[in-house]
């Protein structure tokens, strides 16, 4: 068996903080959505019944806020918008019937990872700014019914939005075979990374040598 | 209040199934005529007693209001207004302000803990302590600014319209105490009945906007007001002239959150099926192996 030469994709730090935002987010979420559906009522007993989730809901939220901030300065710079990027938008089409060849060669990230990254981005902070507004009881007081009103109505629209982007980072991660290993060892194999991200192979390969 | 056997449940909030409903139980209302109220306070203190309620002593702001605002331990505190209804003519108008028992509660519509505010079919709307998260969405669903958080246990409270009384037949604390008969309890046909009677009798005396206060935007309330200046609601302390749900807690809670789940549950099973149909993106390699 050939010797497969390794790529350093993300590095302990990166891992250990996307693993801690993905636990914070699930606590985030789940508790969420017990309090807004009660089909999902049933997932507070996972935090110790309903006045428990909506005590811890608020925590778990501002710390998956903050691993996301974390997160955002190690690849928001490598998540950047180029001219390809809507090239490899306008073929996905034909990416997701299953023709791979068909979009343009790509780099660290694909416009797919990049629209999810600033997706999760733009709801997040929104999930913030609007949850503090009716977090009780510490802000909620500070603010007008009005207020209240219009933030817990665009909390859950977006809380919604950012599950859906979750669902689609989480099936991107199952789809696209071998990927899940970068987040979970750090390292791909290089065939893997030119093969899906040849650009940043370059780039990579370049470096070392 | 916890919830009580003899009671019908007509709504109860965050439930999808129906609760129980197989008795027979008239729709009750309390009749406040402001026109017939001294202002003394007696339903205050007959709802301090009645529900072992002590709020903590406040300071005099230079106000007949005492205390100077409902309290998770004062359900209900009379409203002064002094109002010029003409240039010439001061008014004194006292409304005992309290929840409304709305027939349309935004408060129980709001509500994520299931069986934490339950509507009896006699109408009465009731906080079902026990069951109460803290989240204070109740606050946010309310029309009229009622509910209030304890400090104390992040609880919600507000009137029970004495829920405990009416089951056994009695009519709540703060009607048995009213000394001039301004506060009249039974169904809310025989009160509508008796407000009409009053309000023709209000009229014969020169005040010809006197009406019922019974708002259908919120389906019809079971606390209702017999007001000298019925076409201008808001002069007694502020009352809504048109109370209604609040569209964005209409929104939240109608349309938002079936779509939401729906959507939530369309994603994940889009994504399943198309990994069945299309199957996995692989490397060269894996593809060999």
């Amino acid at each position: 068996m050939q010797n497969t030469r390794y790529l350093q994709r993300y590095s302990d730090a990166d891992r250990i903080n996307h693993w801690a935002l993905v636990i914070f987010f699930f606590c985030a979420a789940l508790s969420g959505l017990s309090m807004f559906h009660p089909a999902l009522f049933f997932f507070s007993a996972l935090f110790g019944g309903g006045t428990w989730s909506r005590i811890l809901h608020p925590f778990a939220g501002v710390l998956a806020f903050l691993f996301f901030c974390g997160m955002y300065v190690r690849v928001a710079r490598d998540n950047a918008w180029n001219p390809d990027d809507s090239v490899w938008v306008s073929r996905f089409r034909s990416l997701a019937a299953g023709h791979y060849d068909d979009v343009p060669p790509v780099g660290r990230f694909n416009a797919g990872q990049k629209i999810v990254f600033w997706w999760m981005a733009i709801c997040l902070a929104l999930l913030l700014i609007t949850g503090f507004i009716f977090w009780r009881p510490y802000f909620a007081g500070y603010f007008s019914i009005g207020w209240v009103r219009l933030a817990t109505v665009v909390h859950s629209l977006t809380a919604v939005g950012l599950i859906l982007g979750i669902i689609v980072h989480i099936y991107a991660a199952i789809w696209v075979k071998g990927t899940t290993r970068a987040m979970t060892r750090g390292t791909v194999p290089e065939s893997w990374a030119r093969h899906h991200h040849p650009r940043w192979a370059d780039q990579m390969t370049q470096q070392k040598r | 209040m916890s919830t009580l056997q003899s009671l019908d449940i007509a709504a109860r909030s965050a439930t999808t199934l129906p609760s129980p409903s197989v008795r027979h139980e008239a729709e009750v209302a309390k009749l406040i005529d402001v026109t017939s109220c001294i202002g003394c306070k007696a339903c205050q203190v007959a709802c301090m007693q009645w529900n072992d309620l002590r709020d903590v002593i406040g300071d005099n702001e230079g106000l007949y209001d005492n205390p100077r605002d409902l309290s998770p331990a004062s359900w209900t505190v009379m409203r002064f207004s002094e109002v010029h209804t003409q240039p010439d003519r001061l008014e004194w108008l006292i409304r005992k302000d309290g929840c409304m028992h709305c027939e349309d509660p935004g408060c129980l519509k709001a509500c994520p803990a299931p069986g934490a505010i339950v509507k009896y079919s006699n109408g009465i709307v009731d906080f079902i302590s026990e069951n109460c998260i803290g989240c204070g969405s109740c606050v946010t669903g309310c029309p009229f600014d009622i509910p209030r958080i304890s400090k104390k246990d992040s609880k919600a409270y507000k009137c029970s319209l004495c829920s405990d009384r009416v089951a056994v037949g009695l009519e709540p604390a703060c009607v048995k105490a009213c000394p001039t008969g301004a506060i009249r309890f039974g169904t809310k046909e025989d009160m509508k009945e008796f407000a009409a009677e009053r309000i023709v009798d209000l009229k014969e005396r020169g005040y010809q906007q006197a009406g019922l206060y019974d708002p259908q935007g919120v389906g019809g309330t079971h606390v209702m007001y017999v007001l000298q200046h019925a076409d201008q609601p808001q002069l007694y302390h502020g009352l809504p002239a048109d109370p209604k749900i609040s569209p964005l807690v209409a929104l939240w809670k109608g349309v938002v959150k079936p779509l939401s789940v729906l959507a939530m549950i369309g994603a994940v099973a889009g994504a399943f099926f198309h990994y069945m149909k299309v199957g996995p993106i692989e490397s060269d390699e894996d593809k060999a192996s």
